[in-house]
């Protein structure tokens, strides 16, 4: 039934072997990019017929190991290539190889023209192909071999132009500040390998093994250590607090590569990664309160560094540190279904968001350039009024808009309100409860208004660029346009699969249909709060009512707020500025994280290094590597005078070896 | 009257062998009429010989054991000769692939090369499944014979001429040494039958310290370590490699090496386990004094051709590494090792020729400056070969040293395998200096060669494919070396 699943990583990958090593030889762009394209299509089409397949299936037998090949065997490791088909990774297949192939329809209309066209083909099919490795691989080592697979695809693509050093410096970061996560995810490999052979004699890094002996791990007081460290490498793969600084950075890569990478899939790789392993963050209640903690704090955080900057990108980019934090926060609350759904909601609308953004940028770039304006293309304060020259990229826009910012009807609201809800409700962590929704609530305002000074700065008002530069500005064309009506018309329907309880009650029985289909990988962790809960979980309808209602309001009010600042009064916000310029220098510097980042870590690094160089590595290392080397070199030089070139000399050494040994032999 | 008793004959244990001496003997006889700018003609024909006996050879696997034998047991085609076969016949194939490139641009392209190589063939095919040890110095002869023309192929070429030369006189010497061992081996047990030997030294307890029956396993362990190229019998490799046409050396390096295995795993492992204290020592010094010498004399070598000679040397040092296990897993690794190794060698040889000039003046490590921006992807390709050839997961090097390693480890060799992991990190010097050159220097003069044929391509991504399928999904291939193995 599930025999044709390694179709769906391979299609990629041979897109990525065609267009990498003959692309330069093709030439032709549409070739290029419909490879490309129908690559991923093809997996799409296949990863349709396994969901179909998944849910036929009667609801216990939805989880599937499809071995493909043993891959490594030694002693009692062993490690297959082979793909876990369950609700959780469909649900990843669908996002992955749906949105991904929007966006590489996208990328033919934007990359148009751009050098190295395959390059960027090749790259994003293998980041297809990678990202599929982490969502569909059975065991720990496999979904690391995906998840190292993303990195590097995400630091080749922010530094596409490589030419321009900013772009390069944004590609180490994000690869140094991943290596970091990286590490604490081998660690947790390792640790939870070992513990679980030594102390029990199951030598397995197999999901499914591992959620047979789930039991086994209670009273383990290593678990809290293991899923801490895993839980680091989510933070550097997932952008959170403290590794999130590479995400806006990353922004210098085109803008299909944001859209894909950076907000839709890799970035959600940290959370898919603790949703597989729920079974062992639910007895970790430690590392919940942290996890939870940590996705509410960014989710602020992020948020709040969001209100003032002027570059489109970036504010997305901290929206999607911001949307990233809220998953976490569900993840912490034990809502993993919440937590993976709103990864599918986030994926529909900040696709849109980044791929309307780019729409914007690339007719911005077109129209300054005509009139050979060196104005940036990407900062707000130039923008303005563009509603009428852009209808369709701006209807979009404002539903992903409007989407993200949590009004009810659109996909956000279901997703958002369901962490909220849950945040507040959850029986895990007591008082810390009313902290994590004030967080998401607080977070919340702060994404409508954020969201909504963007549509307001960019698309309404008036045009700030010349009027010899806005005749210039104009739609996109079809193949731009279109994964943008698809992806907006996803924000408006993706939520209803997900509807909540009691929404779905008073709209006569409809039932959480996203949440029911998960329920078999969340089984145990289920199983497990209903056994363990301090609290027994029950509250009100009505004070559920209340919070929702309250969410609402709250995100009217942030619309209602930037509207007035940004349409009515428009001069506002300059007089804030002037107000309390401490505070908004700090807010537009990012809180002077990097700097502190620079200071505390990069600078002693570099001081480190450079002592390790010039002291250490030139005189002593090299000194004993090339001492070796030179008194081996020599040893070498005698050995090759042996080699004289005469034969009598090779025969006579022959005979001499011929002799020793029978020598040996007979006399030893 | 006493009737005639005919020998079991079988000609299915000798089909690969059959059809590569019928194929190459009508190339004999075509060769005469065939003008010479059409002698790749004769390499397609002699491809399609090849590939019949590849399929013979693939439907021989897992045969009922009647099948296998044939000539009254002189012969046994059981699956650990099929595995053997099946690299000689890569190597074969891929030789022909890379010949007719290299003898145009010689103006060597005599029609005789392509008998000459499925002969040699049918000669290494004998030795791996020779079980006499009168029809494994047949094919042993059959071979050699054979190799000592190829190696002085370009007679117009000095250094061919004595390469060849000295490959026949050395040949020759080291001939004597094995055959003297059989003869005293003959003399000690009253028989030339491997499977006979063995049972005569299960019975007779006091041949394994009989000196007529050790001196015969040490002198044809010297005759074989001639073969295969092992320290302190491996001076004539670098000469013969280096003057030898480039095609050739790669075949040499390749197919010859494994049927010296081949005969010498046959021999000590099924003839002569109960010496098995005696020939494990005499293996471990070899091993450690091939890779050795093999390492530390390809450092300082500039020419590229003998740089590889060496490393052949120190190849042969690993394999006997896993020979010195004296374990299944130990043979498997060598079965293993040596097909990854005929597609990376005759994979960086390819290379080799596509970059030499006629007469071959530039072919030193210095003359692979800028290689990697002027041909892009043949250095990429050239790369995954050294990297190969360094044991650089994730290729088949790696796979395979790792497996002749752990083997020695699980005998309890622990200090062989930290020599041979020594060596093995002081080769990436050499393998990683051409890296060097073809990356990060400046091109000294350009590249000009003759067009890029189809079949050299072709032989380049057929090997550059053996190096990384079986580096990524080792299981197919060890599986297939797991049920070729003797025990």
């Amino acid at each position: 039934m599930f025999d044709n699943v390694w179709l769906i990583p391979l299609f990629p990958l041979i897109g990525f072997l065609i267009n990498g090593l003959f692309g330069k030889a093709i030439k032709e762009e549409k070739v290029i990019g419909g490879i490309g394209a129908l690559a991923v299509l093809c997996s799409f089409a296949v990863a349709c017929m396994t969901l179909f397949n998944i849910i036929s299936l009667p609801v216990h037998e939805r989880v599937h190991n499809v071995p493909v090949f043993t891959w490594i065997k030694s002693g009692t490791f062993q490690a297959d290539v082979a793909f876990l088909i369950d609700p959780l990774s469909c649900v990843m297949l669908m996002v992955v190889t749906g949105v991904g192939f929007l966006i590489h329809v996208y990328s033919i209309g934007y990359m148009h023209g751009e050098e190295g066209f395959y390059r960027f083909f090749a790259y994003l099919n293998l980041f297809t192909f990678s990202m599929l490795l982490l969502v569909m691989g059975n065991n720990l080592l496999l979904m690391f071999v995906g998840w190292e697979g993303v990195g590097l695809c995400s630091y080749l693509l922010i530094g596409y132009y490589f030419h321009k050093k900013s772009a390069g410096d944004a590609g180490k970061k994000a690869f140094v500040m991943n290596r970091v996560g990286d590490f604490g995810f081998l660690l947790g490999v390792f640790t939870l390998y070992w513990w679980l052979g030594q102390n029990h004699g199951i030598w397995t890094i197999q999901f499914t093994e591992l959620a047979k002996h789930a039991e086994l791990f209670q009273g383990c007081t290593l678990l809290t250590v293991i899923t801490l460290v895993f839980f680091v490498g989510a933070t550097g793969k997932s952008a959170q607090i403290p590794l999130y600084t590479w995400l806006p950075d990353a922004m210098e890569g085109p803008t299909p590569v944001s859209a894909l990478i950076h907000a839709a899939t890799m970035v959600t790789a940290g959370v898919y990664m603790i949703g597989r392993m729920n079974f062992l963050y639910i007895q970790a209640p430690t590392t919940m309160m942290v996890v939870a903690l940590i996705g509410g704090a960014t989710a602020l955080f992020a948020a709040t560094i969001g209100t003032a900057q002027n570059d489109i990108k970036r504010v997305l980019a901290y929206s999607t540190v911001s949307q990233l934090g809220y998953m976490f926060l569900a993840m912490g609350v034990g809502a993993f279904a919440a937590g993976i759904f709103h990864l599918m909601t986030h994926a529909f609308f900040k696709a849109c968001l980044f791929l309307g953004s780019g729409a914007v940028i690339h007719s911005m770039h077109h129209a300054l350039h005509h009139c050979h304006s060196h104005d940036d293309a990407q900062d707000m304060r130039n923008m303005g009024g563009l509603k009428s020259k852009m209808p369709l990229t701006y209807g979009t826009f404002l539903i992903a808009t409007i989407a993200i910012a949590g009004i009810p009807g659109f996909a956000g609201f279901f997703s958002k309100d369901e962490i909220l809800w849950q945040a507040f409700a959850n029986p895990h962590h007591g008082s810390l409860n009313i902290l994590l929704w004030a967080f998401g609530a607080c977070a919340a305002l702060l994404t409508a208004f954020y969201m909504f000074r963007l549509v307001f700065m960019t698309f309404h008002g008036e045009c700030r660029i010349t009027p010899k530069a806005k005749d210039h500005l104009h739609e996109s064309p079809m193949v731009i346009v279109f994964p943008l009506i698809v992806l907006a018309f996803l924000s408006v329907v993706g939520g209803y699969i997900g509807m909540p309880k009691i929404l779905g009650e008073l709209l006569g029985g409809i039932p959480n249909y996203f949440e029911h289909f998960l329920a078999p990988v969340f089984e145990f962790s289920e199983e497990f709060t209903k056994a363990h809960a301090h609290v027994a979980g029950h509250h009100s309808v009505a004070l559920e009512w209340g919070l929702m209602g309250l969410s609402v309001l709250i995100a009217f009010v942030g619309i209602g707020i930037a509207f007035v600042l940004y349409v009515k009064d428009t001069t506002i916000p300059a007089k804030f500025t002037s107000a309390f310029p401490a505070l908004h220098r700090a807010v537009y510097n990012k809180w002077y994280i990097d700097e502190l980042y620079d200071f505390l870590f990069v600078n002693p690094c570099k001081a480190l290094g450079n002592f390790l160089w010039k002291g250490f590595d030139v005189v002593v290392v090299d000194g004993i590597v090339n001492g070796v080397g030179s008194i081996v070199m020599g040893f070498s030089g005698i050995l090759r005078y042996i080699q004289s070139g005469y034969v009598f000399n090779y025969a006579f050494s022959m005979t001499l070896g011929a002799v020793v040994i029978v020598a040996f032999y007979i006399f030893r | 009257m006493e009737t005639l008793v005919m020998p079991a004959i079988n000609f299915a244990a000798i089909m690969p062998e059959t059809i590569l001496s019928i194929v190459a003997m009508v190339l004999l006889l075509l060769n005469v009429f065939v003008p010479g700018e059409q002698k790749a003609y004769l390499a397609y024909l002699s491809l399609i010989g090849i590939v019949v006996a590849f399929f013979s050879v693939v439907s021989g696997w897992n045969a009922p054991l009647p099948m296998q034998e044939g000539f009254n047991g002189s012969v046994l085609q059981d699956n650990f000769s099929l595995f053997f076969k099946a690299i000689f016949l890569i190597s074969a194939g891929l030789a022909v692939l890379i010949s007719d490139h290299y003898m145009v641009k010689e103006e060597c392209n005599y029609g005789e090369l392509y008998p000459l190589i499925l002969f040699a063939t049918a000669g290494m095919m004998l030795m791996a499944s020779g079980t006499d040890l009168m029809t494994i110095f047949l094919g042993l002869e059959v071979l050699s014979v054979s190799l000592y023309v190829l190696a002085g192929y370009n007679r117009s070429n000095i250094k061919s001429n004595e390469a060849g030369l000295k490959y026949f006189l050395l040949g020759a010497f080291s001939t004597g040494f094995l055959l003297y061992g059989m003869a005293l081996t003959y003399g000690a047990t009253g028989t030339t039958k491997i499977a006979k030997i063995a049972s005569a030294a299960a019975l007779d307890a006091t041949l394994s310290s009989n000196p007529m029956f050790v001196v015969g396993m040490l002198l044809m362990a010297v005759g074989f370590s001639f073969k295969i190229a092992a320290a302190p019998f491996h001076m004539w490799t670098p000469d013969v490699y280096e003057g030898a046409p480039t095609p050739m050396t790669a075949f040499m390096s390749a197919g010859p090496k494994a049927a010296g295995f081949a005969a010498f795993i046959r021999v000590l492992m099924v003839a002569m386990p109960t010496l098995k204290a005696d020939w494990s020592d005499l293996l471990w010094i070899l091993a450690v004094l091939t890779m050795t010498v093999g390492n530390i004399i390809a450092l300082s070598q500039n020419n590229i051709k003998r740089m590889l000679a060496y490393s052949s040397i120190a190849h042969a040092g690993y394999a006997l590494v896993g020979f010195t296990a004296g374990n299944g897993e130990g043979t498997a690794g060598i079965l293993f090792y040596m097909l990854s190794y005929a597609f990376m060698n005759i994979g960086a040889f390819a290379i080799i020729i596509l970059v030499g000039k006629k007469g071959e003046p530039n072919n030193n490590v210095e003359d692979y400056a800028g290689f990697g921006v002027k041909h892009p992807v043949l250095a990429m390709i050239m790369a995954l070969f050294l990297f190969s050839l360094a044991g650089m997961p994730p290729t088949a090097g790696f796979v395979g040293k790792f497996y002749l390693f752990s083997a020695a480890l699980k005998s309890g060799y622990v200090w062989l395998v930290v020599i041979g992991v020594l060596n093995s990190a002081a080769s990436c010097y050499y393998y990683l200096r051409v890296m060097v050159y073809m990356y990060m220097k400046d091109p000294v003069e350009e590249f000009d060669w003759m067009k890029l044929s189809p079949a050299i391509w072709a032989s380049i991504a057929i090997s550059a494919v053996g190096v990384i399928v079986p580096g990524i999904v080792p299981s197919i291939i060890l599986q297939l070396a797991q049920k070729a193995i003797l025990l």
